[in-house]
């Protein structure tokens, strides 16, 4: 009798068991197809009604997507090939966006401007199940940096295609952008130039001091505290700090107002931002020095390279990875902390941010939040790449 | 030739290494034998200005290196150390070029040269130029970082416990290596080890180290015979004194006349390996063959006689 419960124990398909993570997605699915599919509302700040998912779209779509999320939810449950979960992934998520769009136009009545739509607590429970399921599946497939890169690329195209094609423009989303588009992309290149303008210059600076910490072992103790110190401060309270201080220098050092310092405004903003950003990149950067082989470095100081020959060639490269790990973390950090800026009027997508909690229109809030969490993925997606580019040689595969 | 003339280095206020003085004859190799704390490798480390003395010379060739600047210093010896401290972002061609480009020398010349070195090495260069350091085993590894002492023809090579993390088989691989490398260039090798038995099989001359001090430096037959003090005596192992006898010569050096019967020894084997052979296989003479033919026998008799200080 066991030889034959063995027997059809192995004659089970592997594919037929439970993936672990994947009852996890397949609760959450359920969860999201159960919630309002997207919220219908008469005009911009009243409250929403929801729409189920067979109410926000026609018979058709309706059918079809729930069919696709039908074959999704079993893609997830059972323990598939990895490539498999990953294509069933996007074609779902790639279905719900497309579809979310349709369902803004079907629920918008004919000719009325009022009228908003957005999406519901369902829709967002959905794209964050099938996002785990496609997160998952990039992780365990362990792809080269350069492909996952690619897959970045196919991602923006793909976002871009569908926000040039028009589909999405009944959605309350869309329609707050466009009556300040204007507005939008201004914000957009304060935002940038706020978050990797600080970390670039905290790059600049904060190498060398790195590099000075690691040579000089009584600066290191007082450097690192001190930036820790400043670490501690809460964001708010730093860039309300740094007001006083700079309208002080810019009323009293010649050409500083006119360099853009004032005490409110990008200046502070950039400041704080920098001051953030200087920790990671310094301990990071004595990190890595400390990390690099002690044998590599002795064996190159007897060759008789010179204490710069030794930095350029040796060192430098060799801790490079962790000096990138820590920019990585400072920019990733930055982009987000950039909203903050807003609060002092140093611009940036924290702007529509602050302006939509003000009016209680969430869907401004999302304009300002949805670009800075992009922003801030890829930014994490290509670094991640570009440190493993770097690493060659000094983590074993 | 290295003068080490009345040397001392002082940490804090431990003498590390106390006045030491040491001539190493040129195209010879020096073995510095100590326990750990010995200053046996701050006396080597001297020698290259990794280590400022406190006080005393060292000449090379009849200049002090006081004079000479460290890195310029440095470029003109080898250096390989335990672990063998391969730049592991660097293709084992880079590794070895590293001296060479120092130097300046141009592309085709230093090309030439790693090729060169690779394939002496045992390593194809077609298939070894290009790997990174951690895609090799550690014997290629170590062997690379010989080759990359070797790389711009230094006179001197110094080498710190170079084989310190190698496997026994591996390790009397890369040491035959070294003595047919040394045969062939003629470099003056300084090597610090804390095995006695290495020390025998590849020192012309011994440096025995101890608490700073040099207690004894002379070839391995005289200080096997005549240890100059309990300490070194206690480094050769009393129990061990003739077998290392034994196998500083080869059974070629104490041939007999006669061809006794069983299977012969070759004549390039050393005694102490005739000797194993005798007791193995409950013999009293061996037949010794060379080149095919047998040419004369060793015996009992005579490793009994070998093993004791003549």
């Amino acid at each position: 009798m066991s030889l034959a419960a063995a027997q059809s124990a192995t004659s089970r398909p592997t594919w037929l068991a439970l993936d672990k993570l994947g009852v996890l997605i397949a609760l959450i699915a359920l969860a999201g197809a159960a919630l309002p599919f997207a919220l219908f509302r008469a005009n911009r700040i009243v409250l929403g009604e929801p729409r189920s998912l067979l109410d926000a779209l026609p018979s058709f779509p309706a059918a079809l997507l729930i069919g696709i999320l039908l074959v999704g939810f079993a893609v997830a449950l059972l323990r598939l090939p990895i490539i498999a979960k990953l294509v069933a992934g996007f074609a779902v998520l790639a279905t719900l966006f497309v579809v979310i769009g349709w369902s803004a136009g079907y629920l918008t009545p004919e000719g009325d401007t009022f009228a908003r739509v957005s999406p519901g607590a369902g829709f967002w429970l959905l794209v964050f199940a099938f996002a785990l399921l496609v997160t998952d599946a990039l992780t365990r497939l362990r792809l080269a940096p350069l492909a996952r890169i690619a897959i970045l690329l196919a991602v923006i195209a793909a976002a871009t295609l569908l926000l040039w094609s028009g589909s999405w423009n009944d959605l309350s989303l869309l329609k707050e952008y466009s009556t300040r588009a204007p507005a939008f992309w201004a914000e957009a290149r304060t935002h940038l130039a706020l978050a990797f303008g600080s970390v670039a210059i905290a790059a600049v600076v904060g190498m060398p001091l790195g590099i000075l910490c690691y040579k000089v072992r009584p600066v290191r103790a007082a450097v690192l505290n001190v930036l820790n110190i400043v670490q501690t401060i809460p964001s708010i309270a730093l860039f309300g700090l740094l007001i006083a201080p700079l309208a002080w220098v810019a009323a009293n050092v010649p050409g500083a107002s006119a360099a853009g310092i004032s005490g409110i405004g990008a200046a502070p903003a950039m400041v704080a931002l920098f001051a953030y950003s200087l920790l990671p990149i310094v301990s990071n950067t004595v990190v890595g020095l400390l990390g690099v082989p002690p044998a590599a470095v002795d064996a190159a100081k007897g060759m008789g390279m010179t204490g710069r020959q030794r930095m350029v060639g040796i060192e430098l490269p060799l801790a490079f990875p962790v000096i990138l790990t820590g920019i990585r973390i400072v920019l990733v950090q930055n982009i987000g902390l950039a909203t903050i800026a807003a609060l002092i009027g140093g611009g940036g997508f924290g702007v529509f941010v602050f302006q939509g909690i003000g009016q209680t229109a969430m869907d401004l809030v999302l304009l300002g939040a949805i670009p800075t969490v992009a922003l801030a993925f890829a930014a994490a997606v290509v670094l991640d790449a570009l440190v493993e580019m770097t690493s060659r040689g000094v983590r074993r595969p | 030739m290295i003068e080490i003339d009345d040397i001392t280095k002082v940490y804090n206020t431990t003498a590390v290494v106390d006045r030491v003085t040491l001539t190493i004859e040129p195209h010879s190799i020096c073995v510095i034998v100590g326990t750990s704390g010995s200053g046996k490798t701050t006396l080597m480390r001297m020698i290259n200005k990794l280590v400022e003395p406190t006080s005393g010379h060292i000449r090379i060739d009849g200049q002090d290196i006081a004079g000479i600047p460290a890195y310029e210093l440095r470029r003109r010896i080898g250096y390989a150390i335990q672990g063998h401290g391969l730049f592991p972002h660097r293709t084992v061609g880079q590794n070895v070029a590293t001296v060479p480009k120092l130097l300046g020398w141009d592309k085709r010349k230093t090309a030439d040269r790693v090729d060169e070195l690779l394939s002496l090495f045992q390593l194809d260069p077609a298939e070894f130029r290009d790997r990174l350091p951690h895609e090799l085993s550690g014997g290629q590894q170590q062997r690379v970082g010989v080759a990359r002492a070797l790389a711009a023809g230094p006179n001197i090579l110094l080498m710190d416990e170079p084989y310190g993390a190698l496997d026994p088989v591996i390790r009397a691989k890369a040491q035959e290596d070294l003595l047919s490398i040394q045969r062939r260039f003629g470099t003056t090798v300084v090597l610090v080890t804390h095995d006695m038995e290495e020390a025998i099989h590849l020192g012309d001359v011994i440096a025995v180290m101890d608490k700073g001090k040099l207690l004894q430096c002379d070839k391995p037959a005289e200080i096997i015979a005549n240890p100059a003090t309990p300490f070194v005596a206690e480094l050769i192992g009393t129990s061990e004194r003739p077998f290392r006898l034994l196998s500083l010569a080869t059974v070629a050096d104490h041939l007999e006349p006669g061809t006794p019967d069983g299977e012969p020894i070759d004549a390039t084997a050393s005694l102490r390996d005739a000797y194993a052979e005798l007791l193995w296989s409950g013999r009293s003479a061996l037949p010794v063959r060379r080149d095919g033919q047998l040419v004369g026998q060793v015996t009992l008799d005579a490793l009994a006689r070998l093993a004791r200080p003549q």
